[in-house]
Order: C-alpha cells, then sequence, then structure tokens
C-alpha cells in the first residue's frame, strides 16, 4: 500500500495538469475520468430504476383488483412496454457499465479506461437517449405499447410516436456498444504489468465476455428496429405479411438479440457475486478456471438458444428439439456456478454484512428463477407456460432478486471504497429485509397466477385470479417504496459516516482495496506490483 | 454442537413447512396454485410431465438449498469458524458437472416423446379454421358451411369499461364468456388451422394444453380431443392492442350426437 501512495505521489511531482476534478457542471460534463464517468452512470441508472419502478407500481395498482380502476388499456400497455424498456436499457445495463467504469481500472491496475473521451461520450448518449425515450408517453397516441419486444405487425399501428422510441434504442445501443469497445480494449492492453489473464478478478472476466455478447448482438437489433422503422414510415414489408413479409423473421432477429441480452444482464451480476462471496468467506472464490470456462460457455450457449422464446409461433419439430435441448444445456454451467459460490462458502468463516445478505438472497433466489427456467426449456411445457404469468415470474425472478440484487450489493460493497464512508449497516440490513421480503411477495405469487392460466399483458383479469394478484401488488408496493430507503442510505454514505479503511472489509482480495477509501481521483499513474 | 445446530436446522424447516401448508390451505377457493389436469390426453400428459419436472427442481431445490443453508449455520465466524485454504476440487467439479448433466438429459428424454405426440397432427376427424382479429376470434367448420364470430360477452364488456361502478365479482365468468363458443364434438380428433388478420394473436385453452400463435401470412395447426362434454375456457395470449385482454376463447364440447344436431341447425337457416 505504501507503494501505491508513493508512485501516486511522484506522479503527482511529474503532472502538469490538476489532479483533483473540475468545478461545478463543467467536472460532470466534460470529465473523462472514469470515477465521474462511473459515478455519473451509477446515478442514471438509480434515477431511472424509480422511472421504470414508478412504471410498475402503475401496473400493480390496476392489477391490484379486477376492473379498470385506474388507466385505460392502451396507457396499461404503455406502461408495461415502458417499465420493461427503461429497466433493461435505462437502469440494469448502465448500472453495470457504471459498475465496469469505477472497478475494472481499479481490479487490473489500470490507470484508467483505455478511452476516455469516448467513454464520456458513451455516458452522455444516455441521458439524452432516455429523455427521447420518455417523451414518447407524452407525444400523439403515447409511447410504444406493442411490449418491450416490439413485435410487428402490432408495433406497426404505432403512430409517429414509434420514429422516436425507435432512435432511442438507437442511441441506447450506440452507449452500449462503445462502452462495450472500452471495456475490452481497456481489458485487453491496459492490464498492470504480471496481471495475466487468469489472475483476472472474475468481474473483470465477466465484463470480458459481456462485452463481447453485446458487440455480437446490440447491432442486431439496431438492424431490427430498422427495419420496423422503414416498415412503419417508408413503405417497405421486412415483416408484413400483406407485402410478402414475414412477422416471424422479426422475432428470430429480436430473440438472437434478446437472449444473449439476458446474458448481458446476467454476467456482470455473476461477476459481483463472485466478489462479495468470497470476501465475505474469508476464502478465495472456488474453481476461479471453471468460474472462467463456465461463463465463457454459458456466452456461447447464449446465442444458440433463441428460439425457445417462440415456442408457440409453429416451428417444425426438429427446430423445437434443438431449442429444447440447447436451451436445457444452459443449466449446466449455470449450476456448476452456483455449486462454486456454495463451495466458496463452505468451511470459510461468514459474516453477513448488506452486500453479503444481498449475494446469498441471490443464490437462492436466482436459483429460483434457474428451475422455473428448466421447466420451461421442456417445450411440450411451455405450450402452457409462455406468455402468461409463471414467464412473468420466471425472469423478474432472475432479474430483480438476480441482476438488481447483484448491483445493490455491489453498491453495498464498493460504497465505502467509493465514497470513504461506511455506509449505515443498521439500515442496510433493513433495506435488505424489506426488499427480500417485498421482491417475493410480489413475484413468488405470479408463478400461481400463470399456472392457474393468467395471460401476461392484460390489464384486467378474470376474479379467479383476483387473490393473489392482491398479494403481488402489496409485495410490489412493499418492495418499491424500500428502494427510497436505498437512496436515504447513499446519501447518508455520501454525506459522511464512519472513515473507511483502505481494505474496508476483512482483508479481501483485489487491487482495489490497496488504494485508500475514498479512491484518490487517478489511481495506479504507476502500475502496482503483483503477486 | 453439530447435533444442536441440526436440531436448529430441523426445527426450521418443520415451521417454515407449516408456514407453507397453512397457506396454501385456503387453496380451495381462489387461490389456484397449479396447472390444471385438463380435459385431453394431452393436457395430462403435458401435466404429468408439469409435475415431473416440478418434483425434481423441488427435489434438487431442497438439497442445495439444504447445503447452502448448513453452510450459513455451520460457518459463521462469529460461531468461531475459522477460513480453510482450499479453492479447488477437480473431483468434486467435475461430479457437479455430471449430475446436472444426467438429470437435463432424463427430462429431455421424457419432454421429446410429448412434444412428438402434441404436434402429430395426423388422422383428425375433423378441421376447424381458426382466424384471429383484433379483437375476436372467427370459427369455421371447414366443409361444413358454418362460421360465425366469437366475442366478449356483453355483460362481461360493460364492466370491464374504466370507470363502469360495476362490480366483476358479480359477473359470472367474467371476461371468460363470450357470444357464441366454438362447439366441437367429444370424443374426436379435432384439428385446428391457425392465422390472424391482423397482428398476432394466440389461441389458448388451458384445459385442453394447446396454444399456438396466430400469425398473418402463416397457418398453423395443432390439434385436441376432448374427453368429457363441458365448456372450457381460455384467453387470446398473444398481445395484439388495446383490448388484448378481452377477447376470450369459450369452447364447448358436446356428445357427438349433441355436435351433430347442433351442427346441422347451423348449416340450416344458412342464407
Amino acid at each position: 500500500m505504501t507503494t501505491i501512495t508513493q508512485g501516486h505521489d511522484a506522479a503527482h511531482d511529474h503532472a502538469h495538469d490538476s489532479h483533483g476534478p473540475a468545478r461545478g457542471l463543467s467536472r460532470w460534463l466534460f470529465t473523462t475520468n472514469h470515477k465521474d464517468i462511473g459515478t455519473l452512470y451509477l446515478l442514471f441508472a438509480l434515477v431511472m430504476l424509480f422511472v421504470g419502478g414508478g412504471m410498475a407500481l402503475v401496473v400493480r395498482a390496476e392489477l391490484f383488483q379486477p376492473g379498470l380502476q385506474f388507466v385505460n388499456p392502451e396507457f396499461f400497455n404503455q406502461m408495461t412496454t415502458m417499465h420493461a424498456l427503461i429497466m433493461v436499457f435505462g437502469m440494469i445495463m448502465p448500472a453495470f457499465v457504471g459498475f465496469a467504469n469505477w472497478m475494472i481500472p481499479m481490479m487490473i491496475g489500470a490507470p484508467d479506461m483505455a478511452l476516455p473521451r469516448l467513454n464520456n461520450w458513451s455516458f452522455w448518449i444516455l441521458p439524452f437517449a432516455g429523455t427521447i425515450l420518455l417523451s414518447t408517453l407524452f407525444m400523439d397516441g403515447g409511447g410504444p405499447a406493442a411490449g418491450w419486444t416490439l413485435y410487428p405487425p402490432l408495433v406497426l399501428q404505432s403512430g409517429n410516436s414509434l420514429a422516436f422510441a425507435i432512435f432511442a434504442v438507437h442511441l441506447l445501443g450506440m452507449s452500449s456498444i462503445l462502452g462495450a469497445i472500452n471495456v475490452i480494449v481497456t481489458i485487453m492492453n491496459m492490464r498492470a504489468p504480471g496481471m495475466t489473464l487468469l489472475k483476472m478478478p472474475m468481474f473483470v472476466w465477466t465484463w470480458l465476455i459481456t462485452a463481447y455478447l453485446l458487440l455480437l448482438v446490440m447491432p442486431v437489433l439496431a438492424g431490427a428496429v430498422t427495419m420496423l422503422l422503414t416498415d412503419r414510415f417508408f413503405g417497405t414489408s421486412f415483416f408484413q405479411a400483406a407485402g410478402g413479409g414475414d412477422p416471424v423473421l422479426f422475432q428470430h432477429i429480436f430473440w438472437f438479440f434478446g437472449h444473449p441480452e439476458v446474458y448481458i444482464i446476467i454476467l456482470p451480476s455473476f461477476g459481483i457475486i463472485s466478489q462479495i462471496i468470497p470476501a465475505f468467506s474469508r476464502k478465495p472464490l472456488f474453481g476461479y478456471s471453471s468460474m472462467v470456462y463456465a461463463t465463457a460457455g454459458i456466452a456461447f450457449l447464449s446465442c444458440i438458444v433463441w428460439a425457445h422464446h417462440m415456442f408457440t409461433v409453429g416451428m417444425p419439430l426438429a427446430g423445437q428439439m434443438f431449442f429444447m435441448m440447447s436451451t436445457m444445456l444452459i443449466a449446466i454451467p449455470t449450476a456448476v456456478k452456483i455449486f462454486n459460490w456454495t463451495a466458496t462458502m463452505w468451511r470459510g468463516s461468514l459474516t453477513f454484512e448488506t452486500p453479503m445478505l444481498f449475494a446469498i438472497a441471490f443464490l437462492f433466489l436466482f436459483s429460483i428463477g434457474g428451475f422455473s427456467g428448466v421447466m420451461m426449456a421442456m417445450a411440450p411445457l411451455d405450450f402452457q407456460y409462455h406468455d402468461t404469468y409463471f414467464i412473468v415470474a420466471h425472469f423478474h425472478y432472475v432479474l430483480v432478486p438476480g441482476a438488481l440484487f447483484a448491483a445493490i450489493g455491489g453498491a453495498y460493497f464498493w460504497l465505502p471504497k467509493w465514497t470513504g464512508h461506511m455506509y449505515d449497516e443498521t439500515l442496510g440490513k433493513i433495506h435488505f429485509w424489506l426488499s427480500a421480503v417485498g421482491v417475493n411477495l410480489t413475484f413468488f405469487p405470479q408463478h400461481f397466477l400463470g399456472l392457474a392460466g393468467m395471460p401476461r399483458r392484460i390489464p384486467d383479469y378474470a376474479t379467479q385470479f383476483a387473490d393473489w394478484n392482491a398479494v403481488s401488488s402489496i409485495g410490489a408496493f412493499l418492495f418499491g417504496f424500500s428502494q427510497l430507503m436505498f437512496v436515504y442510505v447513499v446519501v447518508k454514505c455520501i454525506r459522511g459516516g464512519k472513515q473507511a479503511t483502505a481494505q474496508v472489509w476483512d482483508n479481501p482480495e483485489g487491487l482495489e482495496w490497496t488504494v485508500p477509501s475514498p479512491a484518490p481521483y487517478h489511481t495506479f499513474d504507476q502500475p502496482p506490483p503483483i503477486k | 454442537m453439530p447435533f444442536n445446530t441440526l436440531k436448529l436446522v430441523r426445527k426450521a424447516v418443520l415451521a417454515s413447512t407449516g408456514l407453507l401448508l397453512t397457506a396454501a390451505l385456503p387453496a380451495y377457493a381462489a387461490w389456484d396454485l397449479n396447472l390444471p389436469r385438463g380435459a385431453t390426453a394431452t393436457s395430462r400428459e403435458i401435466y404429468d410431465l408439469h409435475m415431473l419436472a416440478l418434483w425434481v427442481c423441488t427435489v434438487i431445490g431442497v438439497i442445495v438449498f439444504a447445503v447452502m443453508i448448513y453452510a450459513l449455520v455451520k460457518f459463521r465466524k462469529s460461531k468461531g469458524a475459522v477460513a480453510a485454504k482450499f479453492s479447488h476440487s477437480t473431483a468434486a467439479e467435475v461430479i457437479w458437472t455430471i449430475l446436472p448433466t444426467l438429470v437435463l438429459i432424463f427430462l429431455a428424454y421424457e419432454s421429446a416423446p410429448a412434444l412428438v405426440r402434441a404436434e402429430d397432427t395426423r388422422n383428425s376427424e375433423m378441421t376447424i379454421r381458426i382466424t384471429g382479429y383484433q379483437w375476436k376470434w372467427q370459427y369455421e367448420y371447414v366443409g361444413q358451411n358454418v362460421s360465425f364470430f366469437s366475442t366478449l360477452a356483453q355483460t362481461s364488456n360493460e364492466t370491464r369499461q374504466l370507470g363502469s361502478g360495476k362490480d366483476p365479482h358479480q359477473v359470472e365468468n367474467y371476461l371468460l364468456e363470450v357470444d357464441r363458443p366454438l362447439v366441437v364434438p367429444v370424443g374426436t380428433k379435432i384439428r385446428y388451422l391457425l392465422t390472424s388478420n391482423d397482428v398476432n394473436h394466440a389461441w389458448w385453452v388451458i384445459d385442453l394444453a394447446v396454444k399456438r400463435d396466430a400469425i398473418p401470412g402463416y397457418i398453423n395447426e395443432g390439434w385436441f380431443m376432448i374427453d368429457e362434454p363441458g365448456t372450457y375456457r381460455g384467453q387470446c395470449a398473444e398481445l395484439c392492442g388495446k383490448d388484448h385482454g378481452f377477447m376470450p376463447v369459450v369452447v364447448e364440447a358436446l356428445p357427438k350426437a349433441e355436435f351433430e344436431a347442433w351442427l346441422a341447425s347451423q348449416q340450416a337457416p344458412a342464407t
């Protein structure tokens, strides 16, 4: 640690430009500093969590009772569609890019991201894209209402606001691609001497693989929505049966993007969990190399399973068989990961600070999402589960107590490193328990609703679904309002609190714990020695 | 000490099972928890497969969660646990790669024949053409000169309007009633041809275990054979616009003779 500080001072003597951040708004507008940009990403994601969450609460309020009480079906469909678009592209992906920005340079001993100006740009595209997307709600005809999957022909019935929504998706995709390029170039070129690929922390590994997936599939999404654009506004017929086009083709293209996309969301979560569990087990990550292989295996498989989202479109039998079996294969590397995390805790010395609580909840609840995933992979069963609340329950289990819990756990884990203060542990634990109860109360009953026959994306339902819907809505409001507590804890931690040590936790592994807390504006001006 | 922790775990498991049971008790009211067994051989086959998958997942889940919970209880720093140093075990990793592989092969092996049977539309005795519209279904008895539309029943439609002031609980089969149901004979293998006139829809009746998309430009096919006379209800399952939630599917299965009579009565007043 002393060597680091010395290295930092030595660099200071020779530097010409100032070492601290600029003042005021221009610090944030023009920053090329990976920590500032990371902070911007994370704050943007936090704001979007509440925007998208608010939409979810509109949906759950309407579904609290049968009958229409608050909104008409048109607006309801806009809410479900925008909730998903905001949460996927505006919240969870930016959150993980924020983590990547903050942590990857510090974890591999690099002074910054490789392409700092690109980094600034890839963030500053986001607020504009988000604003354009949200502004469609106030346009004539309202926002997109055909579901986040944007299936034609329905989506082609949208008003002119569709052009804005598609432009926003283009911008969001561009931001992701630029971010992915930056991550790859940084990891490939900026590692400190001695930081070989197989010494990198798991979080860096998962992000490297995620970045390649992003490069592969985001352009595919851009192509798909561009064809929608020309179909809607320029008279082409890519997806219009009346003009010789093929509505199912869109689904293939969309899910060729869409399925890797879910792993783009979950792989960085795996990375964060792989950092947290060893730290609070006081034991190295079990099976590091098999974790790397499992991650790569999941990424590869994720590219050949897309049509399991389409078992009911009338695929040939052989196609259904292939996609059923390839999908089931994904359970193998995923199971290996769960077992490895469990083995990491085995004969460890466990403590249960807030990040660890979120990581443990992730283990249990992500597994539940995995089980329902295996069930849905079985094509004949999917004929019953498809487009019901069973699938809604499934993907919310992997995305909320999966990805979101990983992000929140990661935030608690590194918050002392970012701010230099310890967060309020008691409030953190209360936040965890409220979230854990809320999330299960919201989503577990949705399994029952789906199995009993409730389709998804309906604003009103038959009365036999009333009871579990009421439970689910109560849980959703509990979960939603609990997140205000997270904001309070974060703000409190930024403003003050017990001074954090450099290590923060009990001797955790990783270069980020060798620099002081808060991490200085520039770290690793000199490459750190790697053991 | 290990006995104490085991006891603790056992108590916790018992308590939570009790809790679950109490929660499940009113299941006989509207608190439906599971797939219905349904009214066709296919639906029962799928139900059995569903229960198999559910139990396999439950057993694996209980084992994995038990190991996790044991670790969480046993290896606490506050109980004086000291961290071991090991970080891999090739044998263990090979075992827990092979075990899930075997389970998945088993599940795929069980699924494949069910899938083949569900897709086998050969030797059907009757064909019905189903066309999705925003927001109603059209049923056409191929070669019988019978065809009609099926839309949401008036009572449901009035009640479901925003601010209607009417209580859905007072409406029988709220949102699951139509003006004219699809009438079919029991004990007959019925093939349906499915398409759409505007956007994608999906025709789904949970008791028949059929769900298939109605897509413009495509003709999808499927089949069902109902054992018992009765009324079976379902809904459109693919988002199709503002009234997606309001285009139910109702299938009325009649004994063969009654069906023939019904069909004849529909043909008689044909113009």
